[in-house]
């Protein structure tokens, strides 16, 4: 019986998800983009949580709304205060899956196109979203790479009437992450 | 023992596959500290400073008026027709420091001070109840001395204010502040004022929307420190906030915008009696308009 459970034990360690099945970094960079024609509105922060299991495809990204950095004091303060509530609601989350794993080859080193279906939660709302984006492969790290586009209205970010033309409805996101095996 | 043990094993092997759902939360936590921001709109409650700071880089220019009292009615428009006018200059130089100069029309007043925050209130790894700040104000009276036969010296137009704000956000929308001030006086109207005036200053903020807001102010001078005619300042506004203006408009029975003005020589309560029995008011309208431009900007942004 001891000599089973040992052997089953073993089995199971071996194939346990330690061997590096998750990638993860703590320094994803994550940029917004609302520039209008009146206004550059810019914000960047590289404290992006991001964890991927390559055997599932699936992926998980948390950033903290206060870590974007923006040029003016005042325009950071109206970010956090008047739009995302980072009080009420301090992080932006995505939870998704790799829809098309089979054509991302994770033990080969290369550039890989991939298709992340899943949900962004952001400002209390959550949202379906389709996103495509690059895997790179290279000596066991893997880079993440991807842009979206996101309707402020959709996630119940009001923009008032007087500021209206100066912020861009769509703010375009970029973000990139260096994983590391966990 | 053995048993166990692989059990054990076994046990954990189980539930590492089992908590998949959430890989996030499958990370160690990271300890972090989250720092109060926006406790107050602006860097003023209403006459005298709030703890916050001007951000670094960043140039405030402020306007603020205060008009005579409401009690002459219709024929000077509620007081609308004369106004004591303050024009300053607010700059940040670090995360934590401040400095600021001012000119004040009653008296003829020059102001330059400095603000450095001590403490800020935090949640988190480092968890700060309150906010603290340190406020140094130095007031230059200008009017020409009304008595010409005496040697006067400069330093009797000098004026020192040393303050400590004492804040706290209890929630998005409360905030209050207590403010221990010291105002030195190098020449005093008779002997029985102090140089020295101690007082001590209660206000707040209360958050009717994202941009609007009601602040209060009051400056208490315990009694024996300054003559019994002058009265305690105290302050209440509305606050708006659009883009880059901070309009705050308000009552208030201090005309002068500077600490020793303020604190020591108001002269009026809101209401009082006056030898008729009258019901009068000292209660007048004023109000502040803050500007900023951003001279040098933040951290590059960049990716």
């Amino acid at each position: 019986m001891q000599k089973v459970l040992s052997i089953a034990a073993l089995f199971l360690l071996l194939t346990s998800p330690l061997a590096a099945q998750r990638f993860f970094t703590r320094d994803a960079g994550v940029k917004f983009d609302a520039t209008s024609p009146l206004e550059k509105i810019e914000g960047f922060t590289k404290s992006g949580t991001c964890v991927l299991d390559i055997k599932t495809g699936k992926m998980e990204w948390k950033v903290l709304i206060k870590g974007f950095q923006m040029e003016k004091a005042l325009m950071q303060e109206h970010f956090n205060e008047n739009y995302m509530e980072s009080t009420k609601y301090p992080h932006a989350q995505f939870q998704g899956l790799i829809t098309n794993l089979g054509e991302v080859n994770f033990a080969q080193d290369g550039k890989y196109a991939a298709q992340v279906k899943g949900q962004l939660t952001m400002h209390g709302v959550t949202k379906e979203l389709d996103v495509s984006g690059i895997v790179k492969v290279s000596g066991g790290h893997l880079t993440l790479g991807s842009t979206l586009q996101v309707a402020a209205a959709d996630y119940g970010i009001s923009i008032p009437g007087v500021v209206r033309d100066k912020i861009a409805k769509t703010i375009k996101v970029t973000v990139e992450a260096l994983l590391k095996p966990m | 023992m053995k048993k166990i043990f692989l059990l054990f094993l076994l046990g954990t092997t189980y539930l590492s596959t089992a908590q998949e759902g959430d890989m996030l939360s499958a990370l160690p936590d990271e300890p972090t500290t989250d720092y109060t921001t926006a406790t107050f709109k602006s860097n003023r409650i209403i006459n005298g400073h709030s703890i916050e700071n001007t951000a670094p880089g960043v140039l405030d220019f402020k306007i603020s008026h205060r008009f005579t009292p409401l009690r002459q009615g219709l024929y000077d428009m509620f007081g609308l027709d004369n106004a004591t006018v303050r024009i300053g200059f607010d700059y940040g130089l670090t995360p934590r420091l401040m400095i600021g100069i001012g000119r004040g029309g009653r008296e003829k007043i020059f102001d330059g001070f400095a603000k450095f925050k001590l403490l800020r209130q935090s949640t988190g790894q480092r968890s700060i109840p309150v906010a603290l700040s340190y406020l140094i104000d130095a007031q230059i009276k200008t009017l020409k001395f009304s008595d010409t036969e005496r040697d006067n010296k400069f330093s009797s137009r000098v004026y020192y204010t040393h303050q400590l704000l004492l804040a706290r956000k209890f929630s998005e929308r409360l905030s209050l502040q207590l403010m221990p001030t010291l105002v030195h006086r190098n020449l005093v109207p008779t002997a029985g004022d102090k140089n020295d005036v101690l007082a001590i200053g209660a206000g707040g903020r209360m958050k009717l929307t994202k941009r609007m807001a009601i602040n209060a102010e009051y400056y208490y001078v315990p009694k024996g420190q300054i003559s019994q005619a002058y009265a305690n300042s105290l302050s209440v506004g509305w606050e708006i906030e659009t883009g880059g203006h901070v309009f705050s408009m308000h009552f208030t029975n201090s005309e002068d915008m500077t600490y020793k003005g303020f604190i020591t020589e108001t002269q009026e309560d809101w209401f009082f009696q006056n030898d008729e029995n009258r019901l009068l008011s000292g209660m007048r309208f004023g109000f502040n308009i803050s500007r900023v431009f951003t001279l040098r900007k933040q951290k590059k942004v960049k990716g």
